[in-house]
């Protein structure tokens, strides 16, 4: 096996999770060749719009004074919207406005992506763009190297990190997993629109490079599909994002191009948009479904992070980018442990697993692994009841000659006929439950929407 | 805004080889037809009471290959460098 194709390291993919690696594996002196098939990394790359830059401050200290970097996220508005109607909250703090910026940032990926190919390249891995990686190579049940498609051929290494993103085809070639089904998967589109740096600044009330994310939870911006809408700014451009689950989207029959035409003209959307020019058009999926579906992750002589582990927190927080890097980190230091040992199993490579167990990335995966069962069981939730509250709220502040103490039983008396309504007609919407929950549903239909909201902050805070 | 609007802004490496197969036989019973309402680029078409797929404009996605539990979509990336080449990402 002694040839001049074999690295030390081979790291399929260079995202944010495979040049983490690469980037550590190469500042420990290793030799390692990082993959990528696009023309430069970034190319290939799409994300619901912030990077999460805890373990890359660490890595490159003050990052931000080199990389290409947009706004830094001095807040977050999230809203539930209904047809006419929307609530929102906002939490924003001037201590975002100074070092490590809250570790959150735009970025644009093109370029964000190859900046940081470039520091692993410094450190001194060996980057290989235009490659793709038809399959793995294995002496008995141990990788040994990957197949590349075209003129590089065959290349060896002790270990290989998949670095894939979602879709990996390595991972299931492997048999570490099996064909995706929809519950498994999100879909995210994403519009770059351009505008002028003070219209944005403007409109988002912002200065200097300050930045804000709006989100807005499933309800009418998807049409009560489990998923939901973001803007963000960056510099001179928002992206614009609506990602749906794959599964209620199947079910529901529902054009998805349609879904976002008719979110960027949402009244609670279009004006932070208006004027703007489209110049780019993305389509991406993310992993879905937490902990419960993650693959194995490690085997003899391959590892797997990122995306392709299906390392992401899909709750309110939806952070993939820093479960990205420390998955690559976690890996990384597992192969260092591994060459000084000189052990490439699967025993001495599941150092891997224990400092994944260690960090937030197992912690948090754990911790909201009922959410998106609670999303998948309860399609209500993000139809009539969200519809409720924002229309309870709405009741509650109208102007009217009404004495306030009636007008409450008024917005109380609405929203009870309303669920009671939907509870006896939208049955396509509650095939799930059966009938002695259906009649107590219709009889008590606050008592169970305050009961399912419990369940929901539970699930989903 | 329409998709081929939208398509035309981004950049694209087209291959003169299709990265993804699909089986039209088998579109021809399949009961569901969830690709034509998935694909963000509406690559999947209903035409003649059949799917017809275009690859051109793809965005590598994956989710034709999701959704589609006929087994008639055979999905790969395509040659590097080729295919989609976001500017902005």
């Amino acid at each position: 096996m002694e040839n001049e194709n074999k690295f030390d390291v081979i790291v399929v993919g260079a995202g944010p999770s495979g040049t983490t690696a690469a980037y550590v594996l190469a500042k420990a002196g290793l030799e390692v060749a990082l993959l990528e098939r696009g023309a430069y990394p970034g190319t290939k790359n799409i994300f619901g719009g912030v990077l999460f830059t805890t373990v890359l401050n660490r890595i490159i200290p003050n990052f931000w004074e080199e990389a290409p970097v947009e706004r830094h996220m001095k807040g977050i508005q999230i809203s539930l919207l209904s047809e006419n109607n929307g609530v929102s909250i906002g939490v924003q703090s001037e201590d975002h406005n100074k070092p490590p910026y809250n570790n959150s940032f735009t970025v644009s990926r093109a370029k964000f992506d190859q900046w940081y190919a470039s520091k692993a390249e410094e450190a001194g891995a060996f980057l290989l763009t235009n490659t793709v990686v038809d399959d793995l190579l294995w002496d008995g049940n141990k990788v040994v190297g990957v197949k590349a498609r075209g003129e590089e051929g065959e290349l060896y290494a002790d270990v290989v990190i998949v670095a894939e993103g979602t879709n990996s085809l390595l991972t299931q070639k492997a048999g570490l997993r099996g064909k995706y089904v929809p519950r498994q998967v999100s879909l995210g589109m994403k519009e770059i629109i351009e505008l002028p740096r003070e219209v944005i600044e403007e409109r988002f009330q912002l200065s200097g490079n300050e930045g804000v994310e709006l989100k807005y939870l499933a309800g009418d911006a998807t049409k009560g599909i489990w998923g939901g809408g973001n803007i963000y700014t960056n510099l001179e451009s928002l992206s614009v994002v609506l990602w749906l689950a794959v599964k209620p989207l199947t079910e529901q029959r529902v054009k998805v191009t349609e879904l976002m035409e008719r979110f960027k003209e949402h009244p609670m959307v279009r004006n932070y948009i208006r004027g703007g020019k489209t110049i780019e058009y993305q389509a991406h999926l993310a992993p879905d479904g937490g902990y419960d579906f993650t693959p194995r992750y490690y085997t003899n002589g391959l590892l797997v992070v990122g995306d392709a582990a299906r390392f992401l927190n899909a709750s309110l927080h939806y952070e993939g980018t820093n479960f990205a890097m420390a998955s690559g980190e976690a890996a990384a230091e597992a192969v260092i442990e591994a060459k000084r040992r000189g052990d490439f199993s699967e025993k001495s490579l599941s150092h891997y697993q224990k400092l994944l167990n260690k960090s937030f990335v197992m912690k948090d995966l754990k911790r909201y692994r009922k959410m998106n069962r609670f999303a998948e069981d309860n399609p209500e939730f993000f139809d009539a009841y969200f519809k409720t509250i924002t229309q309870m709220a709405v009741d509650y502040f109208t102007i009217n000659e009404l004495p306030k103490r009636r007008q409450e039983w008024k917005m109380l008396k609405k929203a009870w006929l309303a669920l009671n309504y939907f509870n006896a007609h939208e049955l396509s919407k509650l095939h799930h439950q059966n009938k002695l929950s259906r009649a107590f549903n219709r009889a008590f239909p606050l008592v169970r929407f305050l009961w399912q909201c419990l369940k929901g902050a539970w699930a989903f805070l | 805004m329409n998709i081929d609007d939208k398509l035309a802004l981004n950049l694209f490496h087209v291959d003169s080889i299709p990265h993804i197969e699909v089986n039209s036989e088998i579109c021809r019973q399949c009961p569901h037809w969830l690709c034509t309402y998935t694909c963000p680029v509406e690559n999947y078409k209903v035409e003649n009471d059949n799917v017809v797929f275009n690859w051109e404009g793809c965005l590598e996605c994956g989710t034709c290959n999701i959704v589609c539990d006929q087994g008639a979509v055979t999905w790969n990336y395509p040659r590097g460098g080729f295919g989609i080449s976001y500017r902005f990402g």
